[in-house]
């Protein structure tokens, strides 16, 4: 396991929770599992990558819940769907916490070394790995997640240098000998805010942001009450901040040239922001806390590579920043990264055996999403050495497998974050029922242990006897419950109803009938919660399970390994050569590939059957021979 | 994206082809092939089509609702014994082109998907119905129609559908990728779109579609000519009515033997459109039947013309029947001819056209023998349909597949409309939208989800 970041930590517990002798290396081990940008977890699509890495059994949601500062659920109001949390976190104790957790870890050796090269045998299957210091270690599967560490750049206005994030050593090495083996490396550039004094901040100009009364916890196994510690604030730029990035747009190293990686869309720095939406009269910032043994705090909002100097009278220019002292200065990265189109859906290298690859070194960013490939890629990489078939996850089934799927069949152009609208199928991939959706997996997979499947099967029930119980019951008329309709806008009953079609009523939840459900039994809020929204959304969600159910007659067409498309007569030469570089692993996810066509479709589903019904008769021929 | 279980999905197409013809069959092949009939086709004994076997087959209606197209016969095929190796109904209809695809058209609106160029033929290869060398001339029709479709996206390019299509698809784009920014980043300030900001964003792009539905069956009165009635009571001059049609321009009137064993319908050209004028005497209707009017038959073939011809006789007074037919007509696109007009006093056309005039906007004065009142007809009957406003340049949905686009564009956004007045969270509308979203980008070629997310970073300031 080379690199100890998110998505490393994930696949190295994985990995060695399911018996494989695991060794990871990192180029410091005070980087392990480090925030160099957010100090927080979670967030839209991204909280509910965490709680499915919880569910299969993955770490990011009990380091998550162990070391929080301020959590808020976002989006409430906007529907069961999109429902995330998000945590500030304590950035030094999550660091302790998951070192920890390594640190105790059966079948794992943690190394800190640099690795240069990764050797292949004849076959082109892995064979050795070597690092800075000359020591060769030989191993079966070799997964990388270098993250911004890989040929990593730091730039700031006219200066840059060699380094990885936070002042760590960059990888200089491993790039040329991945290159020999046949892997495509791109650039690609993120950026992250300055962290300043919090003394230096005038914190009675900004707003205030509170945590949430009632925490949710990110793990399914966190129990006991949890309590905000901190509060975040907002700030404001204004015409004067704007004013001072366009007057110095000519030393950004972005906008001069000097960069060429690709930045993330969907995080631009705040000179970025002001020249493509030059028409805002302002944008936001949040101050946030970077842990409660520390006075530096993140400007989240604020990323920039304008110079030193520039960034300071940008910052400062801000309200209640006046006097503004910065800690560490923002920045932006460059850094090498793999071309996803060359991975197998299980993560691994269609080029070379035994090399896997996970989070941003995949082309994506953030925490989460690195944490979810880690998870993936470290399950994919104990399997095989131990002689098992990968676990692919569907994308009908999960973020995970809309992340993984969206990168091995749609590719990049630049650094891809999780979106709640990235899925089709986001009614039934909730963050409420991750582990309903996931655990069954983690337990088959193994690393679902006693305890959680324990819990889960004692959850799983209570929500289908309250479901069924609900559509059983009548609640009676009464002068109190058409009170309560009414006061909730909606129109009164004239008999006994059925506490089924009341809550599909959107504007009556499990707990307006509570009080008239006579028969109610005392649930947790995790288990009502579910039951409501089932039948609340079952119209919605049954269409989507149709919809779920279609595209799986399309995923168990499987198609061969290692075809050349080219000599399949009927495509059309922009199918051909898209299906000759993703190489699906079936049809459904052929038919995702841009540029294939539902002729395509079919032309390959004739394919496939006359070349079924070619071998057959030489299979029984074969039969009868011997 | 659109492939997604086609393979599992139930097809229809019309298998005769579209030239009239004696009989005309349209062919239900998948799953859901009986269960779908079963709702079009209602067989004379009433025992359903589901529960009939295999190579068995029924005479029966096929209707619309409560409106009945025609009569036909319906032969039911169980899996596997079909050409395709699939439950398969054909329905038989009368071979009127017109007959042919209303019937299809029924079938989609009930679930079938319409069938690919070769689709059957490649079921039937798919599961082991034909040899393994036909494959070859199976892929060589999909890549006809692959090529086809791409001609026709091309040809389409710069058409008036397409931009039209476009305009739509950028507006519920354009509100997904907003409702999608403001989900997926609710800490920056995205503005919140109300409900009622929505429902009226919806039924903007709801009005838009709507609109190239409706216009879908205009445009095809101007391709394929309007269905055209003449109903009144007995000796009003209706086949003095059709002969002078009937003659009008003879050189261009055509005789389209219809479909059957008894309807002939006569094509006329009429100021620049064809009239498809049903003499409905094969279908019983003789001047005996028109005598009752409410007679159930005849309301419902009035109902599925696109046209009526009121005829009224002036020189007798108004009496029952006269109501009658008046009272049936109304809410129809009809005309109200006051005939005779040779043979009565000017009192009695007076008190006629006045009394008519009560329950009837257009009303036309002529006179069928002598042939007076004919150009002004020709100019009413544009009118009356709303042919004249519409501008021959502008957007038209060319076909069925594309007609089965809107629809499915239309039911969706409806749901969504739905969905939000119910006061339901916009999680699941958002859902809707990029449903009604998907069949047109089948219609232009893109895909929905992808579009919708270029869109939020190019329209939103958003980010961490």
């Amino acid at each position: 396991m080379i690199g100890a970041g998110h998505a490393g930590v994930e696949a190295a517990l994985a990995a060695s929770r399911l018996g494989a002798h695991t060794i990871l290396f990192t180029i410091s081990l005070d980087g392990i599992a480090n925030m160099p940008c957010n100090p927080s977890i979670g967030g839209t699509a991204k909280g509910h990558l965490v709680r499915e890495i919880d569910a299969l059994g993955g770490q990011m949601g009990l380091a998550a819940d162990a070391t929080y500062l301020q959590s808020r659920m976002l989006n409430r109001g906007k529907g069961p769907a999109v429902h995330s949390l998000r945590v500030q976190s304590d950035r030094v104790q999550y660091h302790i916490y998951m070192k920890h957790i390594l640190e105790q870890a059966p079948n794992l050796t943690i190394k800190q070394a640099e690795v240069t090269e990764i050797r292949v045998d004849s076959t082109n299957h892995v064979s050795q790995i070597v690092t800075k210091l000359e020591a060769v270690y030989d191993v079966k599967t070799v997964i990388i997640a270098t993250g911004t560490y890989l040929k990593g750049r730091v730039y700031v206005g006219e200066v840059s240098y060699e380094s990885g994030p936070d002042s760590m050593q960059a990888a200089t090495s491993l790039s040329e000998s991945l290159r020999k083996l046949g892997i495509t490396l791109r650039r690609f550039k993120t950026g992250t805010p300055a962290r300043a004094r919090r003394s230096s901040i005038d914190f009675s100009q900004l707003e205030v942001q509170e945590g949430d009364e009632e925490i949710i916890p990110f793990s399914f196994m966190t129990e006991g009450e949890m309590k905000n510690q901190v509060v975040c604030h907002i700030a404001y730029t204004n015409e004067e901040t704007h004013r001072v990035i366009l007057a110095n747009l000519d030393r950004s190293p972005l906008y001069s040239g000097k960069i060429e990686g690709i930045g993330p869309r969907y995080c631009p720095s705040i000179e970025d922001k002001v020249v493509r939406f030059s028409e805002k009269p302002r944008h936001q910032a949040f101050v946030e806390p970077m842990g409660l043994d520390t006075e530096e705090m993140y400007l989240q909002g604020l990323s920039s590579s304008l110079p030193l100097d520039v960034q300071e009278a940008l910052y400062r220019t801000i309200k209640g920043f006046e006097q503004i002292e910065l800690m560490r200065n923002a920045y932006a990265i460059e850094y090498d990264c793999c071309d996803p189109l060359e991975l197998k859906p299980s993560l691994e290298f269609k080029a070379v055996t035994g090399l896997y690859g996970a989070g941003q070194f995949n082309g994506t960013s953030g925490y989460e999403e690195a944490a979810a490939q880690g998870l993936v890629a470290g399950i994919n990489a104990a399997r095989q050495v131990q002689g098992k078939e990968p676990v692919l996850f569907p994308r009908s089934g999960s973020y995970i497998g809309t992340l993984i799927d969206d990168l091995v069949t749609k590719g990049c152009s630049d650094p891809y974050r999780m979106m709640t609208s990235r899925s089709e199928y986001r009614l039934i991939l909730r963050q409420d029922n991750a582990d309903l959706r996931m655990t069954p997996i983690g337990r088959e997979i193994g690393l679902v242990g006693e305890e959680r499947w324990k819990r889960f099967c004692q959850k799983k029930q209570a929500v289908e006897r309250e479901i069924k119980r609900l559509k059983q019951t009548t609640i009676p008329l009464s002068p109190e419950l058409n009170q309560m309709l009414v006061s909730r806008e909606t129109s009164p009953v004239t008999a006994g109803t059925k506490a089924v079609e009341l809550l599909r009523r959107p504007q009556i939840g499990y707990q307006d009938i509570h009080p008239f459900d006579l028969l109610a039994p005392k649930l947790s809020k995790e288990v009502w919660e579910q039951a409501e929204i089932e039948i609340k959304y079952e119209g919605y969600i049954k269409k989507q399970l149709t919809q779920v159910e279609q595209m799986k007659k399309l995923e168990i067409r499987l198609l061969p390994e290692k075809v050349d498309y080219r000599e399949i007569s009927g495509l059309r030469l922009e199918a051909q050569e898209k299906l000759n570089k993703v190489q699906p692993l079936n049809l459904g996810q052929a038919s995702r590939i841009s540029g294939v066509s539902p002729a395509d479709i079919s032309v390959l589903l004739i394919w496939l059957e006359q070349k079924k019904r070619r071998n057959t008769p030489e299979e029984q021929e074969n039969k009868n021979g011997h | 994206m659109e492939s997604f279980g086609r393979e599992s999905q139930t097809i229809a197409a019309i298998s005769t082809g579209l030239i009239p013809s004696g009989v005309g069959m349209v062919r239900v092949s998948g799953p859901k092939a009986i269960e779908i009939a079963d709702q079009v086709f209602q067989t004379v004994g009433q025992k359903p089509l589901q529960q009939r076997k295999g190579y068995t087959s029924a005479f029966g209606h096929i209707h619309d609702g409560d409106e009945m197209i025609d009569e036909g016969v319906a032969a039911v095929y169980r899996a596997p014994h079909s050409y395709t190796g699939e439950d398969v109904v054909e329905l038989c209809c009368h071979g009127g082109v017109y007959l042919m695809e209303r019937t299809l058209r029924v079938l989609l609106d009930h679930g079938a998907r319409l069938a690919e160029e070769g689709e059957f033929t490649k079921r039937a290869f798919l599961n082991g119905k034909l040899s393994l060398d036909q494959a070859e001339s199976v892929i060589g029709l999909i890549q006809a129609e692959s090529a086809g479709a791409a001609r026709a996206a091309l040809a389409g390019k710069d058409g008036a559908l397409k931009r039209e299509i476009l305009s739509v698809q950028k507006r519920l784009t354009g509100t997904a990728a907003h409702l999608s920014a403001w989900v997926d980043y609710p800490e920056e300030d995205v503005e919140e779109l109300s409900p009622q900001s929505l429902v009226s964003e919806m039924e903007g792009s709801q009005k838009i579609l709507e609109s190239l539905y409706k216009k879908y069956d205009t445009g095809k009165m101007i391709r394929k000519g309007i269905s055209t009635a003449i109903v009144g009571k007995p000796n009003v001059g209706k086949s003095t009515l059709m002969n002078l049609l009937s003659r009008y321009e003879r050189s261009i009137v055509t005789d389209i033997p219809g479909t059957t064993r008894d309807v002939v319908e006569e094509s006329v050209l009429i100021g620049g459109y064809a009239l498809r004028l049903a003499d409905t005497a094969g279908l019983r209707e003789t001047e005996d039947q028109v005598e009752a009017i409410g007679v159930q038959w005849s309301r419902k073939k009035m109902e599925s013309s696109d046209l009526i011809l009121a005829v009224f006789d002036l020189s007798r007074p108004m009496d029952d029947d006269d109501h009658a037919l008046l009272e049936t007509v109304e809410g129809r696109t009809f005309i109200a001819i006051l005939n005779k007009k040779d043979a009565a006093s000017e009192a009695d056309i007076s008190a006629g056209e006045r009394l008519i005039r009560e329950k009837a906007s257009d009303v036309l004065v002529m006179s069928a023998q002598t042939g007076e009142g004919l150009e002004q007809l020709e100019q009413m009957i544009p009118k009356v349909l709303g042919l004249n406003k519409i501008d021959p340049a502008a957007a038209m949905i060319a076909n069925e597949r594309q007609r089965e686009c809107v629809k499915r564009a239309l039911d969706a956004l409806a749901e969504g409309i739905e969905a939000l007045r119910a006061g339901i969270t916009l999680d699941a509308v958002s859902v809707c939208l990029e449903d009604a979203l998907s069949p047109l980008m089948e219609l232009t070629g893109e895909r929905a989800s992808d579009a919708v997310i270029e869109q939020v970073f190019e329209q939103f300031c958003v980010g961490k």
